[in-house]
């Protein structure tokens, strides 16, 4: 058997990645998932994270805010809510979301949702972390 | 006798408005191609997301085994005393009939809405400045919310008997409004709205939530319909209320308009791509679900809500920039109809001056 697996990510605008990867690392929602061809047919939902996955030799990050994922034996399907790949990412954009979500952190304001805040920070600071390694 | 100077200049003034009108029809198109890629890139996530919700279906005990019930929220069915309704319009006019049709139908279904339950309240969220610019004319807009609550994720069941009580402006309000939001369609506006329209009915403000838009398939399948968004029914399938085809002679003007820009009338071969999507979740083999079924389920519902807002929205730009390449397509025959026929009396006006100057010269001649 190849030892690759079809890797296809989808988000709710287009279909992002559909390769033929040797291995793939998935923020699950209870930790990081390390996935190589002949997987356990499993589902799961993921979490703020970063995807790598190697293909061709070559390693690929994606930042990833919620989704969830379908792993067969030798095909891995994963719905984004939203992925993006290290170069669309919006440096500016990012960095000024984490800085607001910061303030309302520190703010004592019993009117910030903290949770809604925490996860906006995660999201901003996934994004900074991928977009580096351009 | 129209002097021919005038003529003239009409006649340049209709030439410079066929040309602009030209230039929109084409602009027109290339949106729609955009528009149209843009429907069909969205298609697989919305058929995956529809079958795991399917295949979790089987797994979770959505309904209790006692009463028979739904057990989620936004599965239950309860009357109908108020309602939410979406309309989605467009931005900018020159679109043909386009907003009047969607625009005559809301009217249509508020009428009939409240005739067969005179004492329902109907919130409307207006998408578009069209819609919006024709309801402020009609309904008033409801007062500010003094609870910031909206748009807010948690999710709580309604407990029994604290109905929420909000003042109203009337029995027809507007609710939301959002202008210059189709421009560039985003997946986050979707979700947004659509996280504020589950709050709301979760709290019980309103028992059902109708969206009314311009449902666009391809250039030839096109109708305006009223689909019902909460509460589900089935998940996947689409619970129309309402659909206005359109008449034959529409279609073929928009097929002919399509064809002369280049646009491709037929849906293009998604059976591939759909058939792939089909299978995403439904592999007959035993998942390790990570997280409990039920769990998955209730993060994801939600979520099924957004992308079907997501998708109307989506083909409700399609829709209205095939409805402008045709408007424009028509616009510019009609130019060049209007150009041919005072050419025409130009034309007959210069040769009647010419021939009275000839008898003027002729009987002075004659008379010497």
């Amino acid at each position: 058997m190849d030892n690759t697996f079809q890797l296809e990510i989808v988000t709710p605008s287009r279909l992002l990645v559909k390769a033929a990867a040797e291995e793939a690392q998935i923020p699950g929602l209870n930790g990081y998932l390390g996935i190589l061809p002949g997987h356990a047919p499993l589902i799961t939902e993921l979490a703020v994270g970063v995807i790598t996955y190697k293909a061709n030799d070559a390693t690929h990050t994606l930042a990833v805010a919620w989704g969830f994922m379908e792993v067969l034996p030798d095909k891995v399907t994963i719905l984004a809510e939203a992925a993006e790949r290290p170069q669309e990412i919006d440096v500016e954009r990012a960095q000024k979301a984490k800085d607001r979500a910061e303030q309302r952190l520190k703010s004592n304001d019993p009117q910030v949702d903290y949770r809604r805040a925490e996860d906006a920070l995660q999201r901003a600071e996934t994004r900074l972390n991928v977009a580096k390694d351009k | 006798m129209a002097n021919i100077l005038d003529i003239r200049r009409r006649i340049r003034s209709v030439v410079n408005t066929r040309q602009i009108t030209k230039a929109m029809k084409t602009v027109s198109a290339a949106k729609l191609r955009r528009a149209q890629e843009s429907a069909l890139a969205a298609r697989p996530y919305l058929q995956m997301l529809t079958n795991v919700l399917k295949s979790l279906v089987s797994r979770v005990d959505i309904y209790d085994p006692v009463t028979g019930l739904p057990r989620h929220p936004l599965l239950a069915e309860r009357p109908e005393n108020n309602i939410l309704l979406i309309v989605v319009t467009g931005d900018k006019g020159l679109a043909g009939a386009f907003n009047t049709n969607i625009l005559k139908m809301v009217a249509k279904f508020i009428a009939k809405t409240i005739e067969s339950k005179p004492d329902r309240n109907i919130d409307v969220e207006c998408i578009g400045r069209k819609g919006r610019d024709f309801m402020r004319r009609r309904y008033p807009i409801a007062p500010e919310r003094t609870s910031s609550a909206d748009g807010a994720t948690g999710v709580s069941p309604v407990p029994p008997g604290a109905e929420a009580v909000l003042p109203r402006a009337g029995r027809v309000q507007i609710v939301g409004e959002h202008v210059g939001v189709l421009g560039k369609v985003g997946h986050n506006f979707a979700n947004t709205l659509s996280q504020s329209v589950i709050a709301r009915y979760t709290r019980g403000e309103i028992d059902g939530v109708y969206i009314l838009f311009n449902e666009f398939k391809s250039v030839m399948a096109q109708r305006l319909v009223a689909e019902r968004l909460l509460p589900i029914k089935e998940i996947g399938e689409v619970d129309v209320l309402m659909a206005e085809e359109a008449s034959l002679e529409e279609r073929k003007k928009r097929i002919e308009a399509a064809k002369s820009a280049g646009v491709g009338v037929r849906p293009s071969d998604t059976s591939a791509a759909d058939e792939a999507a089909a299978k995403f979740g439904t592999s007959p083999v035993d998942y390790i679900y990570e997280q409990p079924p039920h769990q998955l389920f209730q993060e994801i519902l939600p979520k099924y809500i957004g992308i079907q807002i997501f998708h109307a929205l989506l083909e409700s730009v399609a829709a209205e920039h095939a409805a402008r390449m045709t408007a424009m397509d028509a616009a510019t025959a009609n130019a060049s109809d209007m150009i041919d026929s005072l050419t025409l009396i130009m034309n007959r006006a210069r040769q009647a001056k010419i021939t009275k100057e000839i008898i003027e010269i002729v009987s002075g001649a004659a008379a010497q």
